[in-house]
């Protein structure tokens, strides 16, 4: 679990600074630069891979967690009172977990989807602009994507909910898996707490804003 | 402290044996001294239960004094109940105030069968221990013990991992019903001593395979067994352990 989460932590600080990118507010270019990098470069294509095949790692051993420690306490205490002695989002990492499954279900078929396979009815090739990658190639503008998206609020809500889902799953899983890698450390540890904390909350913040700034109209 | 009495309802999980269902019993204690310890509460309702020719309560319990882990049972929701860093024989009746309904609970894990009522059969922590959980020295005169050197912080930090009691409340707060404090408490308690490293490997293996075995849940590092552990055994105990396993996996020779 902490290799694969670990994994995905990195993609996350990639995935949120590139989406960071629509808050330069220039319609969309220097996002669409760099989601066309991701789009075509080799290096990020086979990592894409990588990054599909541990995600689908997480999940297995999720599940298998959830059954073998389901199976370990075959009866419920009648009176528990847990929250007396752990954080709830820890005690709760697996449907957290179904809640950004659930969630990446349909932010896969927003984005993914079509810009692999095709089928972005809705989207133009962008006009070669300024930035000469574009000259003479058929880029899909993902930008233009995000804001046909976001114009429905439900769908906002929903992203705003997966991200807040992640952001619990994170709060336990950064510091999490450096205690399953054996690091625990009376002066480390507070340190990779505080970093993780921050960390969630920062990738989090700023992944809820993006639909809400599109929706409201902040960035344009 | 101010003295006073109480009564109380006690809801007690009766089981006959590891076969029988088992279901709540409800029963009444009058005039209880706040200063009296929980066990001795029990051992007033069950004088009370023998007068009037009904069946006591079968609890697990030895040494009184907080140092043996036998007292074990689940009270109003945690592992010996509401106070921190303390076993059910050290719990004092003050922890509660007249008119309280208390719930008492065995140990909830199937590699703890319920032998009866709020007894639970914790053998489980003995194979694990006889997998690993001992050095081999040659019999002998004993050495003295200025002949080895140690460390003030390791020998700190095994002392700390050596108070473990196998009291199984780590197991039972849980929500996976993990046994990694405890095995990690003896695991690490031998892996930081020199008289523990002939065999450092081996045991981490041989113990946490056994620890599978017995159907112990997977630590999610929920950190609960720490929080309810009467010893304050920290989780750093299971940090090391899991880099023991893994440095013992790549190692090992066969
Ligand atoms: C709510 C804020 C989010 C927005 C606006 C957003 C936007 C996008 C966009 C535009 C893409 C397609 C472009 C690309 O492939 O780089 C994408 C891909 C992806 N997103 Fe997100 N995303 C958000 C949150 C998340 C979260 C929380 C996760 C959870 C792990 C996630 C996981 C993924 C994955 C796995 C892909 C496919 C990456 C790939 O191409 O390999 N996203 N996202
Ligand atoms: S009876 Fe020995 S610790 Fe409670």
């Amino acid at each position: 679990m902490g290799l694969t989460g670990f994994f995905l932590i990195t993609f996350l600080i990639v995935h949120c600074l590139i989406n960071s990118m629509i808050f330069f507010n220039d319609g969309g270019q220097t996002f669409n630069h760099w989601a066309h990098f991701m789009g075509t470069n080799l290096i990020i294509r086979i990592m894409e891979i990588g990054l599909f095949v541990f995600l689908l790692l997480h999940i297995i051993q999720g599940l298998m967690l959830w059954q073998q420690n389901k199976a370990a306490r075959p009866i419920a205490y009648a009176v528990s009172h847990p929250e007396r002695n752990s954080a709830w989002y820890s005690r709760s990492m697996g449907l957290l977990g179904t809640l950004i499954l659930l969630f990446l279900v349909l932010h896969l078929y927003h984005f993914w989807v079509p810009s692999r396979f095709g089928g972005m009815a809705s989207i133009q090739p962008l006009e070669p602009v300024s930035l000469s990658d574009y000259a003479n190639q058929e880029a899909h503008n993902l930008y233009r994507e995000m804001q046909i998206v976001f114009q429905n609020v439900w769908v906002v809500i929903i992203y705003v909910f997966g991200v807040f889902s992640l952001c619990w799953h994170l709060m336990h899983g950064f510091q999490s898996a450096f205690q399953t890698f054996g690091i625990n450390h009376k002066k480390y540890t507070p340190i990779i707490k505080t970093i993780g904390m921050a960390y969630s909350i920062v990738i989090c913040v700023l992944f809820a804003l993006m639909p809400i700034s599109i929706y409201m109209g902040w960035v344009n | 402290m101010e003295h006073y009495n109480m009564n109380l309802t006690l809801k007690v999980w009766k089981q006959k044996n590891s076969q029988s269902k088992g279901s709540f019993e409800t029963y009444k204690v009058n005039d209880i001294s706040s200063e009296m310890s929980f066990l001795e509460m029990f051992d007033v309702l069950n004088e009370q239960l023998v007068h009037d020719g009904k069946e006591p309560i079968a609890f697990d319990h030895d040494c009184r004094e907080g140092i043996c882990g036998a007292c074990s049972m689940y009270i109003d929701g945690q592992p010996h109940g509401p106070w921190q860093q303390n076993t059910t024989c050290q719990l004092h009746m003050r922890a509660f105030k007249d008119g309280d309904t208390i719930v008492v609970e065995p140990w909830r894990s199937s590699a703890f069968p319920v032998i009866k009522d709020l007894i639970v059969d914790r053998t489980a922590f003995d194979r694990i221990i006889q997998a690993g959980g001992y050095i081999s020295v040659n019999t002998g005169n004993a050495q003295d013990a200025n002949n080895l050197p140690i460390k003030k912080q390791d020998a700190d930090d095994a002392f700390s991992a050596a108070a473990c009691i196998g009291c199984g409340a780590c197991v039972a707060a849980c929500k996976n019903g993990s046994a990694m404090l405890f095995v990690s408490a003896k695991v690490s308690q031998l892996a930081l001593l020199p008289q523990g490293q002939p065999e450092r490997e081996t045991r981490v293996l041989n113990m946490v395979t056994q620890m599978d075995k017995e159907g112990f849940g997977n630590c999610t590092n929920t950190y609960a067994c720490e929080a309810e552990c009467p010893k304050g055994i920290s989780v750093a105990n299971i940090a090391r352990m899991n880099k023991e396993y893994l440095k013992a996996g790549l190692n090992t020779k066969e």
